[in-house]
């Protein structure tokens, strides 16, 4: 814990923890370039190929971003996918095509979020119950109150608002540049902030934390919340794209357990106190070249294969850093 | 690590644990008393088998989980081997009644390899079990679509349906006894035997309750956590022959088995992170779940309600856990 506070010494830079990341991805790199050569697929390996890549991922970089933060807390949140769903829904109703009503709508998504978060915080931290059963429930409790209401894609978006997901700054849509801001306000907050390392050290040791006069709950609460703040701005972005929302856009997109899956990927430990945003970033880049090297093999066209390479490639990501560690794991 | 082991250094005193009255019995006899008030005809014994017979699956799947659970991790794969326990069993029987006899016995041991390859994963490789069993959960869904050529063919015959389906007539007293109630008993009686009455049992419980101690006492903490994984992929084999003789086949058939069982699980009052869990009070937790969607359909609530209900139930259940374990002291 001591040395993610203090400043890194090079030998720190050069941790294993730091660079797996950069392997990986490098790894994955090489694979794409590699398929898209042996397949006779030179015009995939442009720049503004790689663009729009990354492109494909926005929705689930913005929810990482946030999951990063409850995971370095050792907490989770599950409820991210539902929570997506009802906030692109929210936003699609209450826009109902009308440029006026954007910020309406995009205020009410963000007390969405904020209300989902206090009540995740609060049933965690101060009710302690453990993480993952309390935002499985608020997942459940979302889907039913989403689905009593609406089974179809509802409301629309209008033009303007389009632009979020449309919108392009040069070769660089706005979005990508969204998420890179996103996460270098992440890696600010984190690395620079008091209340960045309260969450390193509340996620490393909770009771040390306490002791020495952090108000854990307070810290935890604020992670939960960040966290559905991202996944309601994933619903916007969603909704945005889509031209409208509809309740299964965040389960379709399984970004509960992906989200999950492209953090601990970057080296964020599922038991907190050790990770950070690069990682996640990483994390996303990985599983979008994933996707991009199915698409050039045509693999992606085969019933059920993405599922089975994609299952093997978490779990031998996971365990490229667990294996080495001597603790016991649950 | 270290402070985990401190905050349970002190078990609740003997007489504390026998005067500590699980609730989730009272809760279930509540339940019951409602359904019947609202609907006489429960109380014939048509009435109440058929409920019997909806608690089966989700109870053996519970009873096989607790395992996973009471050593301190998850098994997220479950819905994904029920579903491959009936898409698999079309495919092989392939429409021919006499293939039943050696299907079955090839599902259980491919079961028991799935559950294998989760423990070693979880135990060797040191990745977390809910990411282990995710990635098992995804691989094993893809691997059954990919088999199934995105379309599940064929029909389950009667020799496979027999154990879900076949009720045997005119027993004295209670007109009918469903055949997957005689499995429900056997399964639940040999799982809790060997939770409560074997060595096996509290060598798993004491790993749960504080894996390095266990250790240092020279327990094979590896072998008993692996068998605690092919125990619950076993029952998951199970749940799914019963649900194939329920339902047909579809590549849904077991969507949703993972989180009903922990549900159950932390119904009865298991311990998430290990060290505490009762088959009895686990069996008693998936009927109060069958019981609690029962009384949902007899008021005539939509399906929306159910999934709030769930999660409000979730939550409360480990709130009110928490709660007790606060007030008694640990």
């Amino acid at each position: 814990m001591t040395d993610m506070l203090a400043p890194a010494p090079v030998r720190g830079m050069l941790r294993f923890e730091r660079i797996a990341p950069v392997l990986l991805v490098v790894a994955a790199l090489l694979v794409y370039a590699a398929v898209a050569v042996s397949t006779r697929q030179p015009q995939y390996l442009t720049v503004d190929n790689f663009i729009q890549i990354l492109a494909r991922s926005i929705a689930l970089g913005i929810t990482a971003v946030g999951q990063t933060f409850v995971i370095l807390l050792a907490s989770i949140d599950l409820s991210v996918a539902n929570l997506i769903s009802a906030a692109a829904v929210l936003a699609s109703v209450i826009m109902a095509g009308q440029p006026s009503m954007i910020v309406p709508a995009i205020a009410a998504v963000l007390v969405l979020g904020l209300v989902v978060g206090v009540v995740n915080g609060l049933v965690v931290a101060r009710l302690g119950v453990n993480p993952l059963i309390a935002t499985l429930g608020m997942a459940f409790i979302i889907q039913g109150c989403l689905s009593a209401f609406v089974n179809n894609f509802a409301g629309s978006v209008p033009e303007e608002f389009q632009a979020f997901a449309y919108g392009q700054v040069g070769p660089v849509p706005w979005s990508l540049v969204f998420l890179t801001a996103l996460a270098v306000i992440a890696w600010f907050v984190l690395r620079f902030t008091k209340f960045g390392s309260d969450i390193y050290a509340v996620g490393g040791n909770p009771d040390a934390a306490r002791v020495a006069g952090i108000k854990t709950w307070r810290v935890i609460l604020a992670g939960h919340v960040i966290c559905s703040l991202t996944a309601v701005i994933a619903g916007l972005y969603l909704a945005s794209r889509l031209r409208s929302g509809a309740p299964w856009i965040g389960a379709d997109g399984a970004y509960d357990l992906q989200s999950i899956a492209v953090t601990v990927i970057g080296g964020t430990v599922l038991s907190g106190g050790r990770g950070g945003i690069w990682g996640t970033m990483a994390g996303v880049l990985i599983f979008s070249l994933i996707d991009a090297i199915f698409n050039l093999t045509g693999l992606a066209a085969v019933v059920g294969v993405q599922g089975m390479l994609r299952g093997v490639i978490i779990v031998a990501a996971v365990a490229f850093y667990a294996v080495r560690s001597r603790k016991i794991v649950a | 690590m270290s402070n985990e082991a401190l905050t349970r250094a002190a078990p609740p005193s003997r007489l504390r644990r026998i005067l500590g009255f699980n609730p989730i019995y009272a809760v279930l006899v509540l339940l019951v008393i409602l359904i019947a008030l609202r609907n006489p005809a429960f109380l014939e014994p048509t009435g109440y088998m058929n409920f019997l017979k909806r608690v089966a699956p989700i109870a053996i799947a519970a009873s096989g989980q607790l395992f996973v659970i009471v050593a301190g991790g998850f098994d997220l794969s479950m819905g994904a081997v029920v579903t491959f326990t009936v898409i698999g069993a079309s495919m092989l029987i392939a429409n021919n009644a006499d293939a039943v006899y050696w299907v079955i016995p090839l599902l259980f041991a491919i079961g028991a390899l799935v559950g294998l390859i989760n423990g070693l994963v979880v135990v060797y490789l040191r990745v977390p079990s809910l990411i282990a069993t995710l990635g098992m959960m995804i691989t094993l869904g893809g691997a059954t679509l990919f088999w199934s050529g995105g379309a599940p063919k064929g029909y389950l015959p009667d020799s496979f349906r027999f154990f879900g389906r076949y009720n045997v007539p005119n027993v004295p007293g209670i007109a009918i006894l469903p055949i997957s109630l005689i499995v429900l008993a056997g399964m639940v009686a040999l799982l809790w035997w060997l939770l409560h009455h074997t060595n096996y049992g509290r060598l798993l419980l004491a790993i749960g309750d504080n894996p390095r101690a266990a250790q240092l006492a020279g327990i094979p903490v590896e072998r008993v956590r692996i068998l605690a994984f092919v125990i619950s992929s076993l029952s998951a084999v199970t749940t799914g022959i019963l649900v194939g003789g329920f339902s047909g086949v579809s590549p849904d058939a077991g969507a949703g088995y993972e989180l009903q069982a922990i549900t159950a699980a932390v119904l009865g009052g298991a311990q998430l992170l290990g060290g505490r869990g009762s088959i009895p009070a686990t069996v008693a937790g998936g009927a109060t779940l069958a019981a609690i969607f029962t009384l949902l359909n007899f008021l005539g609530l939509p399906n929306p309600v159910r999934s709030v209900v769930q999660g409000l139930i979730l939550i409360g259940a480990v709130a009110l856990a928490m709660y007790r374990r606060k007030r008694t002291g640990q």
